[in-house]
């Protein structure tokens, strides 16, 4: 056979774009995207620039950690925000009421987020497709309820940091620059982690889940494994950037900390940039907070912006289902070295 | 013996699709596995490789009991298998599908090493020039040879082939039946396969059992299950036409 000859042993150049090649390429481009943004309010020098690039920053970071589940491995959790809401309240509690560091805090919030992931997976990650999804409402749907009955937790009222808390981080207006670059330097931290869980032997076996379960089974991958395992690395970072927002917004109440459609948005912007892509998570959440921004100051859009949300996301699954960096190493399979 | 299936019996609600299954296979061997349609090949397949739990009986990989063992486990011990309905990891490329078998199968190689034998696999099935194409972008001859090479690349003890011949036109079938051939001689795994294309099946086996309503109603040689009456009515009703199609 002709062909034969063509494979045979001195083939030098490794073909396998996601796995081997060029990889750091991609990444580099990623990593080189995320710093430009964060280093933009200095050019600007405005505390808006900031605030933008912030909730741009922490978009980033929780739809690089929900492309782990959705992306990589194809599990849809609806209601992901339960990370960011939990990890949110165990660090605020250890915050303001006792008197933890910041840093102890985040580590603190980002454990529990992920203990609370690792025993939903045991029981939850046996359910597939909608089942799967809708349990993951039903959680977040119990874990506000449960916090707006729990006196230690300030119950319905929340809890507040007592101002003097930013004072050990040089005050008010300084303690916000801090936290900006913080949450930058744990976005580049997300998005390399979800870089090498993709390019790892772990992420090709969430990768096969994905595409079959069941064979990928037989071919060996220990499925309930890997799955806990991609569940618990994608609400590690939601629950310490929980912790970041609320130590930022000085108050933390059940309401905005389990905001159910905050969970739908990230699922929009991993849905627009290209799900179980690198860059994807990035690029879905600066056109998404871009498009947000320009509904919420519209005259016409600013009541009706989730709506919006709602319609770009049916859009996308309609017509761009692989979102707009998976079209893009589709349409011009020559990006797919730099683009991943 | 590499396998011995013990009375393995298996019951769907009031259907019986298995009924004491009982055979022992020596290493080095190719196993036919042939019956009509419903005869339960596949379900004893799915009870040896771990997708169901057998009712009745023992299943003995390389002197282990491994009855119900999970499918991945039975993978790690060193058996493989390819899907009478291939099962493509549609968008990956060829490579990294078979990159996925010896990753996780019984060697459970780091991603360099399982892409080298990836390539070599993928040589072996005559499948290279593909490498780089995403698995659902192949016709149906090239998914089974995916599906062949993913299933060795996992470097198994014994392989379970089920019906990787059907859908095939004459020429891919002579390829495919080499290829099969060569995985014993060359390669030294053990083989059970699932047939219907009867002169390949009669061809590359050494024993054959056919299996009819979940009964084994015959063992033996090509020639003697060949030649057996009670073969031949139940599988084809007409003995004629079963000499006729052997002669083929």
């Amino acid at each position: 056979m002709s062909e034969n000859k063509v494979a045979a042993p001195a083939k030098k150049l490794r073909f396998m774009p996601q796995l081997a090649g060029r990889p750091y390429l991609g990444l580099s481009l990623t990593l080189a995207v995320i710093v430009i943004m964060i280093l933009w309010p200095l050019v600007t020098g405005k505390d808006i620039t900031r605030e933008t690039v912030f909730t741009i920053l922490l978009s980033v970071t929780l739809a690089s950690s929900l492309n782990i589940l959705l992306g990589y491995t194809g599990y849809v959790s609806f209601g992901h925000v339960v990370f960011f809401g939990l990890g949110g309240y165990v660090g605020f509690y250890l915050l303001a009421i006792q008197g933890w560091s910041l840093w102890m805090a985040m580590l603190a919030g980002g454990l529990s987020s992920a203990l609370l992931a690792y025993l939903l997976g045991r029981a939850i990650l046996r359910l597939r497709g909608a089942y799967f999804a809708l349990a993951t409402i039903g959680i977040n749907e119990a874990m506000r309820a449960f916090i707006n009955n729990f006196k230690p937790f300030g119950g319905p009222i929340g809890m507040t940091l007592n101002f003097q808390v930013y004072r050990d981080y040089g005050g008010a207006s300084q303690a916000l620059w801090m936290v900006f670059y913080t949450m930058g330097a744990l976005t580049l931290l997300a998005v390399t982690v979800s870089f090498f869980v993709r390019t790892s032997k772990f992420g090709l076996g969430l990768l096969a889940i994905r595409e079959d379960e069941d064979a990928a089974e037989v071919m060996g991958v220990v499925a309930p494994k890997a799955k806990t395992w991609a569940y618990v690395l994608s609400a590690i970072f939601p629950g310490i950037i929980g912790v970041l927002f609320f130590f930022k917004n000085g108050s933390i109440e059940p309401a905005p900390a389990f905001r159910l459609h905050f969970s739908i948005e990230t699922i929009v912007m991993v849905m627009l940039g290209g799900q179980g892509t690198v860059l994807g998570p990035v690029v879905g959440s600066g056109l998404y907070q871009g498009i947000r921004g320009y509904l919420l100051t519209s005259a016409i859009f600013k009541n009706i912006q989730l709506a919006v949300a709602g319609g770009l996301l049916l859009l996308i699954v309609l017509f761009v289902p692989d979102g707009v960096i998976g079209w893009l190493r589709h349409r011009f399979p020559f990006l797919r070295r730099v683009l991943q | 013996m590499i396998l011995q299936v013990e009375g393995v019996g298996k019951q769907f609600g009031g259907l019986q699709a298995l009924l004491d299954v009982t055979f022992d296979l020596p290493a080095g061997q190719i196993l036919g596995l042939i019956g009509p349609n419903g005869a339960g090949k596949t379900t004893l397949f799915n009870c040896i490789n771990g997708v169901y739990a057998p009712s009745a009986g023992r299943v003995i990989f390389r002197g282990e009991d491994v009855t119900a063992s999970k499918t991945y486990d039975m993978a790690h011990r060193g058996l493989a298998r390819t899907h009478q309905i291939v099962r493509p990891l549609n968008e990956l490329t060829v490579r990294e599908n078979v990159t996925v078998g010896a990753c996780f199968g019984r060697e459970g190689h780091t991603l360099g090493k399982a892409s080298q034998i990836a390539d070599e696999v993928l040589a072996f099935v005559e499948l290279s020039d593909r490498h780089d194409q995403l698995a659902g972008s192949l016709n149906v001859g090239q998914k089974k040879r995916l599906e062949m090479a993913r299933a060795l690349a996992a470097q198994p003890y014994l392989l379970l082939l089920d019906e990787v011949l059907a859908g095939l036109n004459p020429s891919e079938i002579s390829r495919m039946v080499d290829i099969v051939k060569r995985i014993r001689d060359e390669r030294s795994v053990t083989i059970i396969m699932i047939e219907h294309v009867m002169h390949a099946v009669m061809n590359v086996s050494d024993r054959i059992i056919v299996l009819d309503y979940g009964e084994q109603i015959a063992e033996g040689s090509p020639e003697e299950v060949a030649n057996n009456p009670k073969v031949i009515e139940a599988y084809l009703g007409d003995p004629e036409l079963a000499e006729q199609l052997l002669n083929e």
